[in-house]
């Protein structure tokens, strides 16, 4: 078994120079599930020093991308119709392993073989897997799962990761979900598999909000429209009669906050998606723009206009009174919280061009942290809270990290404009929208913190302004 | 009341278009709605040119309905004051008119805060307009931040045409 501890701690010391890992004391590196081994002692504690004198440092993660993960068909064990994707479970065990291959393919850590391309396995294979077969194909890593259709249609996914060098188990879930749900136990599945080998937090079972856009440059139709993390499940929530600019899911999905010029101003809504009422944040008389939840979903920033001047506020979600919590003369706009809520980071241009500030979650203790030259603007905190990611405008638009003390900035992208990044779930991937030059087409991308896996989602149409939401429960 | 006079003049002018010697490949539409009672209203004298407090009378008479900013700013110059003083005029003719100020950005800055710069633009033409005597319930500021280009290209030239504040009579 050792051999195979040696090679976990590896990896996990290649994604962290890659600048990806947690530390290594917050989340351990990958033990065999069966057999729990014993504290890592002296390699673990060289390979976490490593890694503390390398924080932040970019370096080649070549040698973590050989790693082949083989994901066959999920077979069945009754042929059932079923309302989920695909109409029977056999065809909706080839449907959930594409899902796993896509979410796996596509941040970059990853070199998987999909279900179109391996042979199908035997039900009695999941739980049983022919590793002598799996190493034939030079797969190091293997996922295999099962799904069942119950009488009253729910579906049971399960899902297996086997080091196929070692022909061991390392991890095994569950999951019951109804067959509307059935992409969801794909995402989760390959959450299981990416926090395993990653020793990083899930991020696949999430959802982004954005706004859609068509239509020519002078006369954009902007539409707010959701989807799951991989652009499934499309939906558009409003029909593009007014301008939608801006959303932000609340933490628990069921709200999205946006601006609409429903009323011919820009103001911001709280729109509940169960019922499809909308409210107004604030009764207030300027317009209103830039929503942001608190982490615990119970209060809301916006930010208001009076007689040119603009401020940031904080409103309870359930209504009431908005307190102001910041009171210069220039534009202070946006605002994103810190994880435990006690700070927000914010863009003003009390300075003379727009800079990046650190307050108190009263308003309290205002400083500016951005002084690398250019203007900064749109920052939003990392849900792990080490980075402030931000749109750095020197010439170009072009997303950027820095920490929350304004140091160790770097860019992530180089393109004409890219702007209003937002941070996946386990603050690993970057969202950010794409603007072309002279066309003004926008597209929805997205890069890893390393700035070299970058890639464009899919969406129907243009799509601009994402929000990303935290993993679902 | 306007309707019935543009109505009138609409006759007027397809009268005028039959009595002519050659015939017009295609006729106008016979105006439909427009009920002979009408008739008994008798065609008042109008000067040629648009309706008085139209928004066309106000394009006639003021030096431009649009101001432009420098990138970042939205001071008034000297030429943005020129232009709003004659619109403060016109404004001054007709007391009982008002206006919307739309505030306007480049595509070359962030969502938010073109919509803060546009709602800055729009309250500093406001507020010359203010200062020249103008009631300021007479007047509304919407932004539009980078919403709304009126030239398209991605190049200085355009990009100084956007960042502007346009003064648009309300009807």
């Amino acid at each position: 078994m050792k051999p195979v501890f040696a090679r976990s701690l590896a990896l996990a010391f290649a994604l962290s120079l890659a600048g990806l890992a947690a530390p290594l004391a917050a989340q351990p590196a990958p033990k065999p599930a069966p057999s729990p081994k014993p504290a890592p002692s002296a390699a673990a504690t060289a390979a976490a020093q490593a890694e503390e004198g390398l924080t932040g440092s970019v370096t080649d993660e070549s040698e973590w991308q050989d790693l082949g993960i083989a994901i066959p068909t999920f077979p069945t064990n009754e042929m059932l119709p079923t309302a989920a994707d695909g109409g029977n479970t056999e065809a909706l065990g080839r449907n959930l392993a594409r899902v796993i291959y896509g979410d796996l393919k596509n941040n970059g850590l990853f070199k998987p073989v999909g279900p179109d391309a391996l042979p199908a396995i035997a039900f009695g294979e999941v739980a049983a897997p022919a590793f002598a077969n799996w190493r034939g194909r030079s797969a190091e890593m293997l996922v295999q799962g099962f799904v069942k259709s119950a009488s009253d249609g729910r579906l049971t996914v399960g899902c297996y990761l086997y080091d196929v060098a070692l022909g061991s188990e390392l991890a095994r879930q569950g999951y019951v979900v109804k067959p509307e749900e059935w992409r969801r136990a794909a995402h989760k599945c390959a959450d299981m598999v990416y926090a395993r080998l990653s020793g990083e937090s899930p991020f696949f079972d999430s959802k982004i909000a954005y706004i859609a856009e068509t239509g020519p440059k002078g006369n954009r139709r902007k539409q707010l429209a959701i989807m799951d993390s991989d652009g499934a499940n499309h939906r558009f929530i409003t029909n593009g009669q007014a301008t939608a600019l801006t959303p932000r899911y609340s933490p628990d999905y069921s709200k999205i906050a946006y601006l609409s010029y429903l009323n011919g101003t820009p103001r911001i809504y709280v729109y509940d998606i169960g019922t499809g009422r909308q409210t107004l944040v604030t009764e207030g008389k300027g317009p209103t723009f830039a929503a942001r939840w608190a982490p615990d979903g119970q209060s809301l920033l916006y930010s208001m206009a009076i007689a040119g001047n603009t401020d940031i506020y904080r409103v309870p979600v359930t209504g009431g009174a908005s307190v102001k919590l910041t009171d210069s003369p220039g534009i202070d706009v946006g605002g994103s919280f810190s994880p435990d809520g006690s700070k927000i980071v914010f863009e003003s241009d009390r300075s003379g061009s727009q800079q990046v500030y650190v307050m108190n979650a009263d308003g309290t203790n205002q400083k500016r942290v951005s002084f690398f030259g250019g203007r900064a603007a749109t920052p939003e905190w990392s849900p792990r809270g080490d980075q402030i990611a931000f749109t750095h405008i020197a010439g170009n638009l072009r997303v950027a990290v820095m920490n929350p003390s304004g140091g160790e900035m770097r860019h992530l992208t180089d393109s004409w404009q890219d702007e209003a990044p937002t941070w996946s779930p386990n603050g690993r991937i970057v969202q950010f929208f794409r603007t072309a030059k002279s066309t003004g087409r926008t597209g929805i991308w997205q890069v890893d913190l390393t700035g070299r896996n970058e890639r464009k989602l899919n969406t129907p149409v243009d799509g601009s302004d994402p929000a990303w939401g935290p993993v679902l429960p | 009341m306007n309707r019935q006079i543009i109505t009138t003049l609409l006759l007027a002018s397809s009268l005028a278009l039959a009595g002519c010697a050659t015939t017009p490949a295609e006729l106008p539409p016979q105006p439909t709605g427009a009920p002979t009672t009408t008739t008994t209203t008798p065609p008042a004298p109008q000067p040629m040119g648009p309706a008085p407090g139209s928004r066309a009378d106000f394009m006639a008479s003021v030096l431009g309905d649009t101001i432009l900013f420098d990138t970042d700013r939205y001071n008034i110059d000297s030429e943005d004051q020129g232009i709003l003083q004659s619109q403060a005029q016109w404004l001054g003719r007709y007391p009982g008119k008002n206006v919307t100020i739309e505030g306007h950005a480049d595509e070359r800055g962030t969502r938010d805060y073109n919509l803060a710069l546009g709602e800055r633009r729009a309250n500093a033409a406001k507020s010359y307009l203010v200062s020249v005597g103008i009631d300021a319930a007479r007047i509304t500021t919407v932004s539009y931040g980078k919403e709304r280009p009126v030239a398209l290209g991605s190049d200085e030239a355009s990009w100084a045409k956007n960042r502007r504040s346009v003064t648009v009579t309300v009807e």
